[in-house]
């Protein structure tokens, strides 16, 4: 498992923290995590034209990153409130990877979402949700660095 | 039943309207004894921003289905479950979730698998009790652990198998999913979770009726009025049809098996819950591509 020594400092804390609870407290941790989800900046929220369109009735989920010219990440998402277990895994990726360099974003492995604990309590099929957050996430990491 | 029923008018016209009840009517009987609500939404955390005073969960999949195989729990773990919820065979139950009670039918079709007899939805579901304004609590119920019996899952009446589309094909055939997901266009709805299916299209001669065109915009189900007209005008069903629905996983398909048994009185309607994410990655099962529904294909050796 050396990839784990690999993790970033805070996501590694985000994990440790989930892994040392019963499967009942996790769920209510994820739930203070979705609690936790900031606000957009309001220079997003006059801008639909960023949003992605969801068809059918799923709660839409945007992710936007930033990446500033010392190359330090940030992460934004909204989610509604009544997906809080979306908006926990927007949240922990908020806080698990804003602040971090491209490159240490880009390394994070992409079954981070599978080594929490989670997939029991939230079940496998609803942890891809936080697969693709990730995926997403790390696919405009690449585009706004590529340039 | 245990509980009248909700007699109110605006179910008249449904086929059974004892499977309904409204918003009013629960909140004059919250606590009644025999009567049990149950939550089942979409997101596994619902519940625990705030539920009905009283209501227990039940979660479709961390609940619902066997943690092992791809079906259901059995009758024992069944029983266990709705003991646990304080639920036994005589309880009316009333069920209501998100997304126009989406995954309540889908509860409640499960329930009715084992044969429970008197479960309802609460029309409109958590969208209709928020936008009214009414009470949601976080203070989880402990109810008394109740004596549920052991009953046979009824895999026959109601659930259909792909062995069972396969002899089906010519009878008449609701594929509720999206448009593009009938298509071929993706395998999956608009920004779900992909589940995983190998080949994109739809079964050959279903018809693409999509499950939400039977909930208004309050989460409530249509008119009986417009359910007919989108049932048996637009999709052409008639008395004594043998009906299959799917989508991907069989949730979807349960709103409309349950708007076709329940609300247009449809005697045989089964749900095929293997659905798409087993038909898509099935050898040698015929696939249409595009929007035309297809022809009936020929039996294959």
């Amino acid at each position: 498992m050396g990839r784990m020594t690999t993790l970033p400092a805070p996501l590694a804390q985000i994990r440790d923290d989930f892994l040392e609870l019963d499967q009942p407290d996790r769920l209510v941790l994820l739930l203070e995590f979705s609690g936790e989800l900031p606000e957009l900046p309001a220079r997003f929220t006059g801008h639909p034209d960023l949003l992605e369109r969801v068809e059918e009735c799923q709660a839409p989920v945007f992710i936007f990153v930033e990446v500033d010219e010392a190359g330090t990440v940030f992460l934004h998402a909204t989610a509604p409130e009544e997906a809080p277990t979306t908006r926990g895994f927007a949240s922990i990726l908020v806080q698990g990877l804003s602040g971090l360099t491209a490159e240490e974003v880009l390394a994070v492995p992409d079954d981070f979402p599978q080594t929490i604990g989670l997939t029991d309590a939230v079940s496998p099929l609803r942890m891809r949700g936080m697969n693709a957050l990730l995926a997403r996430s790390k696919r405009q990491v690449r585009a706004k660095t590529a340039a | 039943m245990a509980i009248e029923v909700d007699s109110s008018e605006q179910f008249a016209g449904y086929a059974h309207p004892e499977r309904l009840v409204s918003t009013d009517w629960l909140q004059d009987r919250l606590g009644a004894p025999g009567l049990v609500v149950v939550e089942s939404d979409e997101d596994v955390l619902l519940y625990e921003v705030g539920h009905i005073p009283g209501a227990v969960k039940i979660d479709w999949h961390t609940d619902l289905n066997d943690r092992v195989e791809r079906d259901y729990i059995d009758g024992e773990a069944f029983a266990r479950l709705l003991g646990a919820r304080g639920i036994s065979r005589d309880t009316t139950v009333v069920i209501y979730g998100d997304k126009s009670n989406w995954w309540a039918a889908y509860a409640l079709w499960v329930f009715t698998l084992f044969g429970h007899p008197d479960v309802r939805l609460l029309d409109g579901g958590r969208a209709k009790w928020s936008a009214e304004g009414r009470e949601y609590t976080t203070e989880r119920p402990t109810p008394a652990v109740a004596e549920y019996p052991v009953v046979e899952r009824d895999d026959e009446s109601i659930r259909a198998f792909k062995d069972d589309v396969l002899a089906h094909l010519g009878n008449p055939l609701i594929d509720v999913r999206s448009p593009e997901e009938f298509s071929g266009e993706r395998t999956t709805a608009p920004a779900y979770p992909d589940e995983g299916a190998l080949r994109a299209g739809h079964i050959p001669s279903a018809l693409n009726v999509p499950w939400g065109r039977a909930a208004a915009d309050d989460g409530t189900f249509r008119s009986p009025r417009e359910l007919e007209e989108l049932y048996r005008g637009e999709a052409g069903l008639a008395e004594g049809d043998e009906v299959i629905t799917y989508c991907r996983i069989g949730e979807r398909s349960a709103h409309t098996w349950f708007v076709l048994t329940h609300l247009l009185g449809f005697e045989n309607v089964r749900n095929y819950d293997g659905s798409w994410t087993e038909w898509g990655s099935a050898v040698r099962v015929p696939i249409v591509r595009g929007s035309d529904q297809g022809e009936v294909p020929a039996r294959r050796g």
